[in-house]
């Protein structure tokens, strides 16, 4: 029957929730509207009575458009679990849990894969605290070892899934990043030739997965594949990668990558909500250039930096929601100050963020994640120290494009004093020979060699002072 | 009050000099690097006569102030001595001056200089025998505080200081520094400024003038009653109280023993007739000096500790660390004209040693050119913005260059190795060496020229080649480098 509606439909359909909460918002509650989308302090001055959802056109879920995301959770050493060495810190999930509960998320999102593996067992134990009915759970079948790729190691992998979430069956089920790797092939491999995607298909009839839908990166044979079998298949969801830089620069970040735009679109015009990834890219939309916060800022002083990138994403009425994968409760505070209700962006806001993207394009980073699938280079080259160094440069505001800047003796010194601090000297960027071993490593697709040999010269016409 | 002067003069002195030799970032030296220029001995052999002109005056009128204000060895010692005094009071007395000591080790010098035999300058000079101290014994202590300050301002994100290498430049030139100060410090604990009135060339070249300074300490007989107490605070032991007579040769002028005088017997004052004073003949010499002499001849050898390959974690690989290769020539930096010109000149101060921000310049091992500095690419290359030692040399052994000049000064050429080279060896791209060169000296050609296709292999055009061991430091092969800088005798320009 879903399928009958239009895009137009479709998308009032959609939309209608969060339009009608921030209208009803807009001038009936003052104090409300003091506190709600600015800086929050702490989850508690936000108020509990105020999230926009947006309605699922196939099953009527009532879905908070701030949807949790379940792969950075806090260690007890204080690091997010993908960066610290030390296990889940259980109690700290419980209690934001607990907060973005009560504040109206009910989407919490998590993968066999998150956390080493150990994400999906500690959100389990958040989420039985609570009443079943009173949040939406989804993972997927992140099946991309070729070991378990057989038929009953991936049906394994998602009954330990209902086990480890403590449920008898799931909310939102994903095929899990189509499109990396060998693009169709791996596809084929993990979801056709074994028979998941009929199981998975099987088990939505049975009522053990409720919505059926796939997360994509990469290769966009395979989503353009997936898209035209929809009537076959009936996605109830899919989730991608949008953020107002990808909307038009997804090439420019990552060549592998095709703009949210077109994702987007096609999305919408086959009536399948989008759930969207990476609102942030990768922190890197949160941690700007100095010149950009100031921009940002100035527009909107008492918002921060990260909530114009959730503001964007949902903005767009096709998106069903919005994850965040929020490692400390300040991250919850904020974003709960986002969408407690969201304030759309004006047409006019939304051209400002354009202008912003095509700002932030002139002095990119480089989209290097740390992953280290580069080391070790043989050659002994710290890469993604050399990378992140230039970074944080590139976002702190010291890399001086010519030696007349103002501030270009502190800027130069900031660069190559912590240059030396970030990488030890035989391990920087004139040591790299261009050999070319790292580069088929990235799964960014990033050039290694070509932008180690753009930063080493640009030390060097610091050094010289020839810039 | 002529005391205090002194001591606040040479206070401001001595830490000026001392400065110099720990600053590693060139600070101190855009402002006070003139300090160095004054020093007697470098003046001499960089031939800048208003210097020497303007020490002379200076002896003439005040005496051997320069002893006792400028020289920091003199000033070292004034420190070792007040400790010393402070130990034993009085502990001084006079001597009869050595004079045949004092003038032959004057030929000695001046027969070194005119043969060119620099080691025996640069073990004599009282102003390089305490640079040598400072950069080997006090620099290492005054960076490892730098780097102290360096890891606290990382940690409060500030950038204002950066940590720095600390390494072992130079074996000998720090067994000769550690032996210079051993003696030093017991001779002038003991008795003040032996060293200054039997050795020092400077202070007999100061001192012959000096007996005819228009200004000097005198003793007044008709207030004077012989108790010997100025004689007892001299640390030149040139008052001889029983005849009220001072040897102005030996006198440094500290104006110690007008303040010690309780009957202000004696006063800094206009000379009035020619003096006829100094010892005649020789006194029996002290087993301290004849120590001094054997010591310093003997120049113990330490083991250059060479840098480990570095242990690192997971995800780094080893790296070797590098090996200086064997050279036929030394190089020597750019304004060093040639390598006769810098061993004719340089005194083996070690400034420019200190000075070097890319470690590069270290103290020579080689018996001809013993503690003069010589350039070598382990740890870094000559860099094209970089003319520290050029600026700060106060002996013209390294003169002044520009950074243009200096690009286009042919120090060395590059020489290739083919058996390191990593394209041949590794079988991958590299042309690390092509792509640092500063003057398009390295080209990449095919390793087989009847294949286009094959692997790239460094050819150098020694032509444009300056020297400057970019390639060599960069060569990822190591420990030696496939390709290394031999040092051209002469320097020539492109």
């Amino acid at each position: 029957m879903h399928k009958d509606i239009n895009r137009r439909d479709f998308l009032r359909r959609l939309g209608l929730g969060g339009a009608a909460t921030a209208a009803a918002l807009a001038g009936c509650d003052n104090v409300a509207e003091k506190t709600a989308g600015k800086l929050a302090a702490s989850a508690d001055d936000i108020p509990t009575d105020r999230m926009t959802y947006r309605t699922n056109p196939s099953t009527g879920d009532k879905v908070s458009l701030l949807g949790y995301g379940c792969m950075r959770w806090p260690t007890v050493d204080g690091s997010s679990v993908r960066d610290g060495e030390s296990d889940i810190d259980q109690q700290m999930v419980n209690r934001l849990v607990d907060t973005a509960i009560a504040h109206g998320v009910n989407y919490f999102d998590t993968s066999p894969a998150y956390c080493k593996g150990h994400s999906e067992h500690a959100t389990g134990i958040a989420l039985a605290r609570h009443p079943r009915e009173s949040f939406f759970i989804a993972t997927k079948l992140s099946n991309f070892a070729p070991e378990t790729w057989p038929r009953e190691k991936s049906i394994a992998m998602y009954r330990n899934s209902l086990k480890e979430l403590q449920t008898d069956y799931i909310d939102y089920m994903l095929l899990h990043a189509i499109g990396m790797g060998e693009g169709m092939e791996e596809y084929e491999n993990r979801y056709v030739r074994n028979g998941m995607l009929d199981f998975l298909m099987k088990e939505r009839e049975a009522g053990r997965i409720r919505n059926l839908g796939f997360s994509y990166h990469g290769d966009i044979k395979v989503f353009d594949y997936l898209l035209s079998r929809h009537d076959e298949y009936k996605w109830d969801f899919v989730q991608i990668q949008l953020n107002y830089v990808d909307w038009k620069h997804a090439k420019e970040v990552n060549p592998r990558n095709t703009d949210a735009e077109y994702l987007y679109n096609e999305l919408a015009s086959r009536g399948i909500p989008a759930i969207i990834m990476e609102p942030l890219l990768g922190g890197r939309l949160s941690n700007v250039p100095d010149h950009i916060v100031s921009r940002l800022k100035q527009r909107e002083p008492e918002r921060s930096v990260a909530s114009w990138a959730f503001r964007y994403a949902g903005t767009h009425p096709g998106v069903l929601t919005v994850l965040s994968g929020m490692t400390y409760m300040e991250h919850l505070a904020d974003n709960l100050a986002s969408f407690c209700p969201l304030k759309p962006l004006t047409d006019d806001e939304l051209g400002f963020l354009y202008d912003t993207a095509d700002l932030m394009m002139q002095c990119p980073t480089v989209p290097c994640n740390d992953c280290k699938y580069c080391m070790p280079c043989p050659y002994g080259l710290d890469i993604p120290g050399v990378l992140l160094h230039y970074n944080k440069c590139v976002n702190e505001g010291n890399v001086p494009r010519s030696s007349q800047d103002p501030g270009y003796a502190r800027e130069r010194r900031a660069f190559l004093v912590g240059y030396d601090r970030s990488v030890p000297r035989l391990r920087q960027a004139s040591h790299c020979i261009g050999c070319g071993q790292c580069a088929p490593h990235c799964p960014q697709s990033i050039d290694i060699p070509a932008e180690l040999h753009r930063i080493d010269n640009f030390v060097e016409q610091l050094k010289q002072n020839t810039i | 009050m002529l005391r205090k002067i002194r001591i606040a003069l040479s206070a401001a002195a001595f830490a000026t000099v001392t400065l110099l030799f720990l600053d590693f970032t060139g600070t101190a030296h855009r402002w006070l690097g003139w300090m160095a220029k004054i020093q007697f001995l470098p003046a001499l052999m960089a031939l800048n006569i208003g210097v020497i002109a303007g020490l002379v005056l200076l002896t003439l009128v005040f005496g051997r102030v320069y002893c006792s204000v400028i020289c920091p060895l003199g000033v070292m010692q004034d420190i070792f001595g007040y400790f010393g005094k402070k130990a034993k009071k009085n502990r001084y007395s006079y001597s009869r001056p050595l004079n045949w000591l004092r003038y032959a080790m004057l030929a000695v010098l001046a027969i070194a200089i005119a043969a060119g035999v620099g080691a025996v300058v640069s073990l004599l000079g009282p102003y390089s025998a305490y640079g040598r101290m400072a950069q080997t014994l006090l620099q290492p202590v005054w960076m490892w505080c730098n780097n102290l300050m360096a890891a606290m301002a990382e940690r409060v994100d500030s950038y204002a200081f950066y940590t720095v290498d600390v390494w072992m430049k130079g074996g000998i030139t720090l067994a000769v520094a550690s032996v210079t100060l051993i003696v030093l410090a017991i001779l002038s604990w003991r008795n003040g400024r032996t060293y200054c009135n039997t050795i020092c060339p400077v202070g007999t070249v100061l001192g012959f003038l000096s007996r005819f300074s228009l200004l000097r300490p005198v003793i007044d007989t008709s207030k004077c009653n012989g108790c010997g107490l100025c004689a007892r605070n001299c640390k030149a032991a040139c008052i001889n109280s029983r005849e009220h007579r001072i040897d102005y040769s030996r006198c440094v002028a500290c104006m110690d023993c007008i303040g010690k005088c309780h009957k202000n017997a004696i006063s800094y004052t206009v000379r009035r007739r020619p003096a006829t004073d100094s010892g005649e003949t020789a006194a029996p010499s002290d087993g301290a000096r004849r120590s001094f002499l054997a010591v310093t001849a003997v120049t113990a050898a330490t083991a250059v500790a060479s840098a480990a390959g570095k242990t690192v974690d997971g995800g780094l690989a080893a790296i070797t660390a590098k090996q200086a290769p064997r050279r036929r020539t030394p190089i020597v930096p750019p304004g060093a004209v040639s390598l006769d010109n810098l061993t004719e000149r340089c005194t083996a101060c070690q400034l420019c040693v200190a000075a070097c921000p890319n470690g590069v310049l270290r103290p020579s091992t080689d018996l001809a050119r013993l503690m003069k500095p010589e350039s070598s690419y382990e740890r870094g290359y000559c860099r094209p913005e970089c003319t520290r030692c050029s600026e700060v040399c106060p002996a013209g052994a390294i003169r002044p260059i520009s950074r243009a000049d200096k690009s286009s000064t042919r120090i060395g050429h590059a020489v290739w190795v083919k058996a390191n080279c990593v394209p041949l060896t590794d079988g991958v791209e590299c042309g690390n060496c092509a792509r640092h060169c500063p003057s398009g000296a390295i080209l990449m050609v095919a390793s087989d020229a009847a294949n286009p296709e094959s692997v790239k292999i460094p050819v150098v055009n020694t032509e444009r080649c300056i020297g400057c061991g970019a390639c060599e430091n960069l060569c990822p092969a190591s420990p030696f480098s496939a390709i290394y800088v031999e040092g051209n005798e002469r320097h020539s320009l492109i």
